[in-house]
């Protein structure tokens, strides 16, 4: 459904993707593994739309979206929850989540999709008119996922949702992923606790210095032996 | 004490009016990081076509609201597009002589197509007063006062029980994300901006029945409203508002306790003292205030 070949993007002059290229399946949660600065929320900014492809391409049920604005990505399907949340303090929980459904404002059951949301993550309707800032960090990355989920995407596409939380609250997490994963959506998850999302994961691919090296089931890159080399330390 | 209360009235009526103007500004600033000092230009330009139309038309000023309004969107629309947004993405410095820049070019302007005489507009209410404890009040004044207040609880309301309010906090708090969920930001920078030379270009319609309009009119109010904004607070409305009602109180006060030479240099004194001991503003979270260089 969604095919990424041979992006490559720049920050100004400096270089931070190569050679970037991945396909996700319809549905099933896909990990996106690599180092620190190994180009991983860069990729998912190409793929977003919000930085732009120096080369490569950007497909979508066929359709090449290279070129595509971000709004227009989110108003297809394609959703990216932002590494460190990124929630709008100053709003409310529901004021936020309402925001992730702004592109999907005139089918006009936007109180629907909310209950929706409150219903698979009840803790955001006890904190509804809560300002985001003020809630805890397991809150905010519920209300995170959450806001992306209101525009119904097809690829939701979630950046260090771990980082920063605590372990229960993380198995809670990769667990309600999986759970979207198996109602349709296609779910990217980009991780340095390459363990933890290996084991949600059905499929991975590996990214090293803006170049993507591995890509196979979660079974196969956990048995790739110059993968267990550099990021599984044995 | 008669004369203070009498001041203090005068004072606060002409407040809502700086009110209104700087919520305007705010509106600009917060949503589009841009200060424009040419936001009294566009109380100035409202001024003129109040005039013009009442010159011309005979039309009563408040009448003319229901063309200046809507022509005054859409100049800020306009002034987005061509100026605005090609400025958007540059350093604080350009902004300030880009928008410094449109100010005089709009000066001037007014000086070749109207003269450098004042504009006044006489109404049959234009002297009219009445009386209210002792105390004397100008019926324009007040009109332009309840008018002011009811338009920044309007757009109070707007920002904070509707959607396009929320787009527009979200968009003031964190613009690329609000590019990242799928917000057609560009276009609330439209709105944002619309808004803003609208609230100015109503303001200064307001003011026509007791002030005359003249070319230099506006520079006054760009400087009371950027004032009203930094001690309010970059970004906070409701420090507008304040702010607005406070500075319009002491520069009467100033006026009348200790010379009219000097009301400037009170409210810049006032303005300066602020900037060091309180560079967020009262209201304010700080946010912004780098942008213009105050900290
Ligand atoms: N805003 C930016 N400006 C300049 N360079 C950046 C920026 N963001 C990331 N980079 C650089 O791009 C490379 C890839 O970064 P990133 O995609 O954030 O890596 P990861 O998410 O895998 O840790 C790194 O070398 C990083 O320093
Ligand atoms: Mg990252």
């Amino acid at each position: 459904m969604l095919k990424v070949e041979g992006l490559a993007a720049f920050y100004g002059e400096s270089q931070a993707l190569e050679n970037v290229s991945f396909e996700l399946p319809d549905n099933g949660v896909t990990a996106l593994l690599g180092a620190n600065a190994a180009g991983k929320t860069t990729t998912l900014r190409v793929v977003s739309g919000v930085l732009p492809a120096r080369r490569g391409t950007v497909t979508f049920n066929g359709v090449n979206i290279t070129k595509a604005t971000p709004e227009e990505r989110v108003r297809l399907g394609i959703v990216h929850v932002p590494e460190g949340r990124r929630l709008f303090g100053t709003l409310s929980v529901e004021e936020n989540l309402l925001l992730g459904g702004y592109s999907k404002r005139k089918d006009g059951n936007s109180k629907e999709r909310l209950d929706r949301i409150y219903s698979m993550l009840p803790k955001l309707a006890e904190r509804r008119t809560q300002l985001a800032g003020t809630l805890s960090g397991g809150e905010q990355q519920m209300c995170a996922v959450g806001r992306g989920l209101m525009s119904e995407p097809t690829v939701l596409m979630i950046d260090e949702m771990s980082l920063g939380l605590a372990p229960v609250i993380v198995s809670q997490m990769f667990s309600f992923v999986k759970e979207i994963a198996a109602r349709g959506v296609s779910v990217l998850l980009v991780e340095q606790q390459v363990q933890h999302a290996l084991q949600a994961a059905d499929r991975a691919t590996i990214i090293d210095r803006g170049v993507t090296t591995h890509s196979g089931t979660s079974e196969e890159i956990r048995n790739d032996p110059k993968v267990r080399e550099a990021y599984l330390g044995v | 004490m008669e004369i203070l209360i009498q001041t203090l009235v005068a004072g606060v009526l002409l407040g809502g009016v700086y009110a209104l103007v700087s919520v305007g500004l705010n509106l600009l600033f917060g949503v589009v990081r841009v200060i424009n000092f040419a936001h009294g230009e566009f109380v100035m330009i409202g001024m003129y076509i109040a005039f013009w139309l009442w010159a011309g038309l005979g039309l009563d000023p408040y009448v003319s609201l229901l063309i200046v309004a809507p022509a005054m969107f859409l100049l800020g629309v306009i002034f987005q597009r061509g100026i605005i947004q090609p400025i958007q993405g540059t350093s604080a410095n350009m902004k300030i002589f880009v928008t410094v820049g449109i100010s005089i070019i709009l000066q001037n302007l007014a000086l070749f197509l109207w003269g450098g005489q004042h504009r006044t507009v006489s109404t049959s209410y234009s002297t009219s007063v009445f009386n209210l404890g002792g105390v004397t009040i100008s019926v324009g004044r007040l009109i332009a006062f309840i008018g002011a207040l009811v338009l920044v609880a309007a757009l109070f309301y707007i920002m904070n029980r509707t959607m396009t309010g929320t787009v527009l906090r979200a968009i003031a708090e964190d613009g690329p994300t609000a590019v990242l969920v799928g917000i057609p930001v560009k276009k609330f920078y439209f709105v944002a901006t619309g808004i803003s030379v609208m609230l100015a270009g109503v303001a200064g319609v307001m003011l026509t029945p007791f002030t005359s309009a003249s070319p230099m009119f506006g520079f006054h109010m760009t400087l009371i409203a950027f004032i009203v904004v930094v001690i309010g607070g970059m970004g906070s409305m409701v420090g507008s508002l304040v702010g607005g009602v406070l500075l319009g109180a002491i520069e009467t006060l100033a006026g009348t306790y200790i010379s009219p030479a000097l009301q400037q240099a009170v409210l810049f004194a006032i303005f300066i003292i602020v900037v060091l001991v309180r560079p967020q503003g009262l209201f304010g979270k700080g946010a912004g205030t780098e942008e213009v260089g105050l900290k």
